[in-house]
């Protein structure tokens, strides 16, 4: 299975499998990641599953869309930066493996 | 609708006519008998018309996904104060407050910016320290052996300090906030309300914002901006320039959202494990579940019964049409107690699988600005309730607010052993 390492803000690495077509947000919680809350459990509803794409990986996973929900969502969370993603609207892929996700100093 | 303390809630809910249900009627909550009404909803009518109500006609959201589905859809359905606002009791002309709550985007977003740094993560760290020092002090001086209302003594006391300090308000004085937020909230048809019209209320409320709006003065002057709410609305380019009206229901806003929900958070957990002894037990066990008992608590509870909507355009939702313009109501507290989305949903369980979907805080746009530290509040709570091992013995069932808004808790006796 392809691996995904989640960084935590105090620097704590976690790297975890992570099943193909299972979102990144999943794959932190399902593994006990701390750091991701997922308080609406993947509906783009919360922006609390927000995270960091390693610059090295922002081609392959891309930007939100303009104007769609992601985007607004991710304009309301703290501490947002252009690589900024909600980890639950990005879905595994083979080419993901090694994907490195930083996350911010708490979910707000 | 009507619902005295002496009569079978759930016998009515299934023996009336389905058209006949009314759940705004504020009574259901201050009686406690709201629940079998909206489980027959959810099984038998999940998106329900009222056609008749003290509040107008209304459309009642009560399955969980139902909710969802309305809250993210902001394009849709509007809290616009212009349009009604966001509870089912419109704005009366003339003394609408027009707070960012009750906006769409982008000027709900753009004010919400404003504020949002106050209560961001970086900032709660700030405040943990000075929460667990007050909350050690408030616990370490209950009296024992003997009756008090842990409303006043507790939730009260420790949620009227945060507010203080979230407005770096003067301490001595916080009782004037709480005074503002209870005018704030009420039905002002309500026996003992603490105002009794709508001019009363905004009458007590523009001398909230006079008092508001010198601290303002005062602040605006300076040049980095402070950590309090005040000065971060008198330092934002969205706020700086808001009017007194705007001012007043900004602060009315903030007021509410800042202790409020988690005063009855605090009462309503309380009254919670003194119902289910046993999660009680095994929290007391593992005491590293205080997280989750905490999301279970603010799902379980429910602090904000329902916020409103206005529809901007027809909608379909579970197989009904809601029509433009119509009121649409998310009863929260219904959705979590939505058997189809949560696991035994009456039951308070301090290792819930999953405790955080819950949907107390609202999603979307609009979703709770405070929520992580209301959270924080709520956990520094119990971790010193569970470090002293305080013996709580609940003596009677709480006294609730009548309100269709908030479910507030106004008497939780207690006697600590």
């Amino acid at each position: 299975m392809p691996g995904v390492t989640y960084i935590e803000f105090n620097g704590a690495a976690h790297t975890v499998e992570v099943p193909v077509g299972t979102s990144l947000m999943r794959g932190a919680v399902d593994n006990n990641v701390p750091g991701i809350d997922a308080d609406c459990g993947g509906e783009c509803a919360c922006a609390t599953c927000h995270v960091y794409v390693d610059a090295a990986w922002l081609d392959k996973t891309g930007l939100p869309e303009a104007g769609s929900q992601e985007e607004t969502m991710l304009s309301f969370a703290a501490a947002a930066q252009p690589n900024s993603r909600l980890s639950c609207q990005i879905k595994m892929r083979e080419d993901l493996s090694g994907i490195v996700l930083r996350m911010p100093e708490g979910q707000h | 609708m009507d619902a005295n303390v002496n009569f079978d809630a759930r016998e009515d809910a299934y023996s009336r006519p389905l058209d006949s249900i009314d759940v705004s009627v504020p009574e259901l909550y201050q009686n406690d008998v709201y629940q079998p009404y909206f489980e027959r909803l959810r099984r038998e009518d999940p998106v329900h018309y009222c056609a008749d109500s003290k509040f107008g006609p209304y459309w009642s959201v009560t399955r969980y996904k139902d909710i969802m589905k309305v809250a993210i859809n902001h394009q849709v359905f509007s809290s616009k104060w212009e349009l009604g606002g966001v509870r089912l009791e419109d704005q009366v002309q003339g003394y609408e407050r027009p707070s960012f709550i009750q906006m769409d985007e982008p000027d709900h977003g753009q004010r919400r910016m404003a504020v949002s740094p106050a209560v961001a993560p970086e900032n709660l760290q700030r405040m943990e320290g000075i929460i667990r020092e007050r909350t050690s002090r408030v616990l370490d001086e209950l009296p024992h052996g003997r009756p008090f209302n842990w409303v006043q003594e507790v939730s009260i006391e420790l949620t009227s300090r945060m507010l203080a300090t979230l407005f770096d308000w003067p301490l001595e004085d916080r009782h004037r906030l709480m005074f503002w937020s209870d005018v704030t909230v009420c039905h002002v048809d309500t026996a003992d309300a603490p105002v009794h019209s709508e001019a009363e209320r905004y009458a007590e409320l523009q001398k909230m914002a006079a008092a508001m709006k010198a601290l303002w003065e005062e602040r605006a002057g300076g040049n980095a901006p402070r950590y309090d709410l005040i000065s971060m609305l008198a330092h934002s380019d969205a706020t700086r320039h808001i009017d007194f009206r705007e001012l007043l229901a900004t602060c009315s806003l903030l007021i509410v959202g800042g202790n409020d929900t988690t005063r009855n958070s605090m009462s309503g957990g309380v009254w919670g494990l003194s119902q289910f002894p046993e999660q009680y037990q095994k929290l007391r066990e593992n005491p590293e579940l205080v997280p989750s008992l905490v999301s279970e608590i603010i799902r379980w509870h429910t602090p904000v019964l329902h916020l409103r909507r206005t529809a901007l355009a027809d909608f379909e939702l579970g197989g009904k049409t809601i029509r433009k313009g119509d009121k649409v109501a998310m009863w929260f507290v219904s959705g979590n107690r939505d058997e189809e989305a949560i696991k035994d949903p009456h039951d308070l369980i301090v290792d819930r699988a999953r405790a955080r979907e819950h949907i107390s805080f609202g999603f979307g746009v609009h979703r709770c600005v405070g929520n992580r530290l209301a959270e924080l509040q709520l956990r520094i709570l119990w971790e010193e309730i569970l470090k002293r091992d305080l013996d709580i013995g609940v003596m009677d069932k709480p006294k609730y607010l009548r309100s269709n808004l908030i479910h507030g808790v106004r008497e939780l006796p207690v006697q600590i052993h």
